[in-house]
């Protein structure tokens, strides 16, 4: 554990000196984004990462999250910091409930099912115009605030989003090194072995799909705060494969590996904007290629890479002399 | 139009829709039979073969039937190439990277095809002419006749090929049990080949006849597809009949949903059944007693 604390301690010190470096521009605002998409990516590696189950519905909690907020702050003047916790707590709520019978499904069923409620959400999004502004968007939202501190610029919102998701790492980290995350894993492993030993595996495959909804939920809360504009767009089925490949990318289970994979796939579509339409075209080869041939994710990857190279290195030493 | 007559305009014009449902949704039960797999690209093989058609009558020229059959056979062949390519290597893979490599292939049949043919709308002329036809007070195009005429023919085939050829016997051994298929001396995996053929061709067929009526671009493959699987589940994935009636028992709500509610919410209808059954029912409608698995 102390030596998780140390990585992780390595690992904020580089992420908050990272404004020092850049000094602001496009890139900072960027790097805002992968902020946002680091506690998405994690959140789904909560519950596909570790307890096993499929999620084809994150970009509904996170679409729920940016539209509640905007809803009640901008609609009904409500304060922002309420209408994050209300909503995060509304959205909590319904995954708990939808929960039950969601995860009573395995493999591919659980991805149809989770797949329609987003799709779902997504179209009551863009036809309830009335009060989302259906597929034109949702505009006017206001910032955050503590005090007298506004955040409105691209600095300040790096600091509130960043310290948010490692917040959230943090969280992450802890739990997989906890009881409940070995009984996690031990669900993942073989849910019915898990059961034997005394695993409540329906109540914490729940539990764990409601912590993943209202980790989305909050980043869609910050993202409406953030960009003061919403869209139904934003929040499509595209999104949450998106997200899917994300945590692929990064690894199964790696909380670093997440936000690796959440910066990959946000800084190159900014640098290789020739490449916009190829994306999907990209995302889907990335899908194929890291389940076939690197499941662990390239956080794993590399390590092997690594060994294999140290292994084959000396021997080459050895056999020249 | 009165009430009963607009009724009975949803119900015809839904049945259409619905056939197209069912024949997606009994290529989900094909595939699914054989290997286990719900096959997340089934969609694209639809969308395909509609691109592929309208690529050959309209680019190339091709006499409508000619391309008709030239795009089934197209579609048909990427089916295969995707099993080969993507499927196969991984044949001791979890569900959960079933579930990933089938979402990675369609994402990426959907952005080739993308790439290749743009992303504007393209339609397909209907198979013989826009006389409209009156039936029992509604209104249908000459296309939906052919519509229920083709799944009708396709549905007749696919039955008999089950039940008398010696290759529907040994898909159909497959989906009993695998390894006392092997043992008797069934090729699996060249059944497995088959019935992405099979599943990808019937696909194609349906996105093709669908084509005149409801146009068709590079993304019409997901909800086309989502809504096959619903069919299939419906009927309860092994049951042939079951997914065709699945098929045209979403087909009419979702035209009910879209008349009698807001059309807006028309895809909404589909998904709400597609969780109800799957909360409630998971092995479908149809009771499992007549499980004859096809």
């Amino acid at each position: 554990m102390r030596r998780e604390l140390i990585k992780f301690a390595l690992f904020a010190a580089v992420v908050l000196t990272v404004p020092a470096v850049v000094k602001g521009g496009y890139l900072l605002n960027v790097l805002v984004f992968v902020g946002i998409n680091t506690m998405l990516a994690v959140a789904l590696n909560l519950l596909l990462g570790f307890a096993g189950q499929i999620s084809l519905g994150q970009a509904a909690f996170y679409g729920l999250g940016a539209y509640l907020s905007g809803i009640l702050t901008a609609t009904h003047g409500w304060n922002p910091w309420l209408a994050l916790f209300a909503a995060a707590a509304a959205v909590g709520l319904l995954a708990f409930a939808i929960g039950f019978p969601i995860l009573k499904l395995k493999g591919h069923y659980l991805a149809m099912a989770t797949l329609g409620f987003g799709i779902i959400v997504y179209i009551v999004f863009n036809e309830y115009v009335d009060v989302t502004g259906g597929p034109s968007g949702f505009p006017g939202i206001p910032g955050l605030q503590i005090g007298d501190l506004r955040f409105d610029s691209d600095l300040k919102s790096y600091y509130l989003i960043w310290t948010t998701a490692l917040l959230i790492m943090l969280l992450a980290v802890n739990l997989t090194r906890s009881r409940i995350g070995r009984a996690l894993r031990a669900i993942h492993d073989s849910e019915v072995a898990a059961r034997v030993l005394g695993v409540n595996a329906r109540l914490l495959k729940v539990q764990v799909f409601a912590c993943s909804a209202v980790i989305s939920c909050i980043a869609g809360s910050l993202y409406a705060h953030t960009v003061t504009f919403i869209s139904p767009s934003t929040f499509g089925f595209h999104f949450s494969v998106e997200l899917l490949t994300m945590v692929i990318i990064g690894g199964l289970g790696s909380i670093y590996g997440s936000c690796l994979g959440a910066a990959l796939l946000t800084l190159l579509p900014e640098f290789l904007r020739t490449f916009q339409d190829y994306d999907i075209v990209v995302y889907g080869l990335l899908l194929i290629v890291m389940t076939m041939f690197m499941p662990g994710g390239l956080v794993q990857g590399a390590a092997t890479v690594w060994r294999l190279a140290l292994r084959l290195l000396p021997a080459k030493g050895r056999g020249d002399a | 139009m009165d009430f009963s007559q607009q009724i009975s305009q949803y119900i015809l014009s839904g049945l259409a829709t619905g056939a197209i449902y069912a024949l997606i949704g009994l290529g989900f039960a094909i595939i699914y039979n054989s290997t286990g797999i719900i096959n997340f690209a089934q969609g694209e093989f639809v969308m395909l073969g509609g691109m592929f058609g309208v690529y050959f009558h309209t680019v190339h020229n091709f006499n409508l039937a000619v391309a008709l059959l030239l795009a089934i056979l197209f579609a048909a062949v990427s089916g295969v190439l995707f099993e080969r390519l993507a499927i196969r290597p991984l044949r001791r893979a979890t569900p959960l990277g079933l579930v990933i490599i089938t979402i990675g292939g369609s994402i990426l049949v959907r952005g080739l095809a993308m790439l290749v043919w743009g992303k504007d709308t393209h339609a397909l002329p209907t198979f013989s002419g826009d006389e409209p036809l009156s039936l029992a007070g509604a209104t249908l195009l000459p296309q939906h006749m052919w519509i229920f005429a083709l799944t009708v023919l396709l549905i007749v085939l696919s039955k008999l090929f089950f039940q008398f050829t010696i290759t529907g016997k040994a898909l159909r051994a497959c989906a009993v049990n695998q390894r006392a298929a092997g043992l008797v001396g069934i090729d699996v995996r060249r059944m497995v080949m088959f019935s992405f053929l099979l599943a990808s061709g019937m696909g194609a067929l349906a996105g093709i006849i669908i084509a005149p009526l409801t146009m068709t671009s590079y993304d019409v493959g997901i909800m086309l597809g989502l809504k096959g699987f619903c069919a299939a589940i419906i009927g309860g994935m092994s049951n042939g009949l079951g997914t065709v009636l699945g098929g045209l028992i979403l087909g009419v709500l979702e035209a009910l949903g879209a008349g009698l509610i807001s059309s807006g919410y028309k895809d909404a209808v589909t998904f709400i059944i597609l969780l109800l059954i799957l909360f409630l029912r998971p092995q479908g409608l149809f009771s499992r007693g007549e499980s004859e698995r096809v």
